[in-house]
């Protein structure tokens, strides 16, 4: 059992050894958690202890150690399971990261049962991981992607939907979009796609860290994502998908031990994400969602203040997650994430990997800054602090 | 080397770039880009017997790619072109005068890459 534990963004930096780094003489104010996250130290020496004590190949060894490194790895995907509210462990199948995950279904189930002339439905703010794999498959099986559209306020155009599904047999959407925050409604849109036939799998890189995700609920066939963003390792991912679907599917990885996870799994990076599990656990993540929507707010509101300076994404923080992306008149972003750099602050300018999304905004890049629990409303404040420096030296 | 990314020269040629605009008669035109950031320069070359007569360029992009378009139209208009086919990447980064992040190295190396396969049409030489 976790005991639970209050949130505030100062006890959760005292977890992540990080937050001691000074960057360029000023203490590290991290803005780019949508990219990756930090560790806690729990993390951290949860992986540390498993090379040190009981490092061994799982699922093979008869001798202790392996079975304890079995026990540990199993124990690891039934608290992902747990934590998405799976119906069973053998469910949630660990790759090394959200894109693995989708090529996965791309390479299993995509190739197996997308027809010659199907169509498979994307949004215009898709990551190239929720992008590219359907684009290199509708080209090797003669299917053909169309994109559903969003509106000036970054969300998705929902009354075009139903005429959108027609002859769909895949809908692959994000939950939360890296570049807007724009939190889609996914049960709506998936009880959309069912009744016409498509099945759906949802990009969840940037949902699961940031808030409660009932995959049952939801009522989706494939979920996806990353455990370094939501205070795990690199090199561990997660696919979820409905139990009968996975037994009707090819396998992915020709090799030892299972279907769609050949060869000896990421064991330590495995055993870090069920820490991280356990660590976000302790909080719950109704109160990290109510933590970065406050900080939301706030960056909402002082970013408005700054001249010249142009938001994306949902101005309501109902659907509106913890990442926001803006442009200034006169100071590109690349520009502007190298000056705000000489302060200690580090935040993301680019295209982020959604050029689709840039093409509908008309822009070439954003900055963007992204918030976890370790954020306090103050690193915001050094944010514009930092923006009306840049502005000084491009008046 | 000055450790101001952001140095007043920099700012200068960022707000009143050198030889911007575009030449009608221009012998070559060639574009090139970063699609990771998004920067783009069109270079407009024209030629006079063996020589770069003139140098004109359109883009836009960050400080760092603009005002190193700039400064590189200066530092080579009039020059010989078999001098400019292999024109070093470092006597830019010099011109420039300033410590390049290797993140932002593509932004302060994209007019003289360009020139290259401009004047070589082929792929730029790797530093």
């Amino acid at each position: 059992m976790i005991q639970t534990r209050p949130l505030t963004a100062e006890a959760a930096r005292a977890d992540f050894p990080i937050m001691e780094r000074r960057v360029n003489g000023k203490p590290l104010v991290y803005l780019d958690s949508a990219a990756t996250s930090q560790k806690p130290a729990v993390v951290i020496d949860t992986m540390d202890d498993y090379y040190r004590r009981y490092n061994a190949n799982p699922h093979r060894g008869v001798y202790a150690i392996s079975e304890e490194a079995t026990a540990a790895y199993e124990s690891a995907r039934q608290r992902v399971a747990t934590f998405i509210h799976a119906a069973s462990p053998k469910e949630v199948i660990f790759t090394r990261n959200t894109t693995e995950a989708i090529n996965l279904v791309r390479y299993s189930w995509g190739r197996a049962n997308i027809r010659p002339g199907a169509r498979i439905l994307l949004t215009e703010m898709e990551h190239h991981s929720n992008l590219v794999p359907w684009q290199l498959l509708a080209q090797e099986v003669q299917a053909t992607l169309s994109f559903l559209c969003i509106d000036d306020d970054g969300l998705l155009e929902l009354d075009q939907l139903d005429r959108q599904l027609e002859g769909v047999q895949l809908l692959a959407i994000t939950h939360q979009s890296n570049t807007l925050g724009t939190i889609n409604p996914i049960k709506a849109v998936a009880e959309a796609a069912h009744r016409a036939g498509a099945l759906v799998l949802v990009d969840g890189a940037q949902a699961v860290p940031h808030m409660p995700v009932d995959v049952q609920d939801l009522g989706v066939d494939f979920y996806a994502f990353s455990g370094h963003k939501m205070c795990g390792p690199t090199g561990i991912g997660v696919l979820w998908a409905r139990r009968s679907l996975l037994e009707s599917m090819p396998p992915f990885l020709g090799g030892g031990d299972m279907k769609f996870e050949a060869g000896t799994p990421s064991v330590a990076e495995g055993i870090g994400l069920g820490a991280a599990v356990d660590y976000l656990t302790q909080f719950g993540m109704d109160r990290v969602r109510s933590h970065e929507r406050t900080l939301v707010d706030y960056a909402l509101e002082k970013l408005q203040e700054v001249p010249g300076i142009t938001i994306y994404g949902p101005r309501d923080s109902e659907i509106h997650g913890g990442a926001v992306s803006f442009t200034l008149a006169n100071i590109h972003p690349h520009d502007l994430a190298t000056l705000v750099d000489r302060e200690g602050i580090a935040v993301r300018a680019g295209h982020h990997c959604t050029q689709p999304l840039m093409d509908r905004l008309g822009v070439a890049a954003t900055t963007r800054a992204s918030f976890y629990i370790y954020n306090r409303a103050d690193e915001v404040d050094q944010l514009v602090t930092g923006i009306q420096k840049a502005q000084k030296v491009f008046a | 080397m000055s450790d101001d990314l952001y140095r007043e020269q920099i700012l200068e040629h960022y707000k009143n770039p050198h030889h911007f605009g575009e030449l009608p008669d221009a012998d070559i035109t060639q574009e090139g880009d970063n699609p990771l950031c998004g920067d783009v320069i069109t270079f407009y070359l024209k030629l006079d017997d063996g020589r770069l007569g003139d140098v004109r360029f359109r883009g836009r992009g960050c400080a760092i790619s603009q005002a190193s378009a700039s400064m590189l139209t200066d530092l080579i208009v009039g020059k010989p072109l078999q001098e400019l086919k292999t024109f070093p990447t470092k006597d830019l980064l010099e011109e420039l005068g300033i410590q390049i992040s290797p993140a932002r190295m593509k932004c302060a190396t994209l007019s003289v890459n360009t020139l290259r396969v401009a004047l070589n049409g082929d792929a730029p030489e790797e530093d």
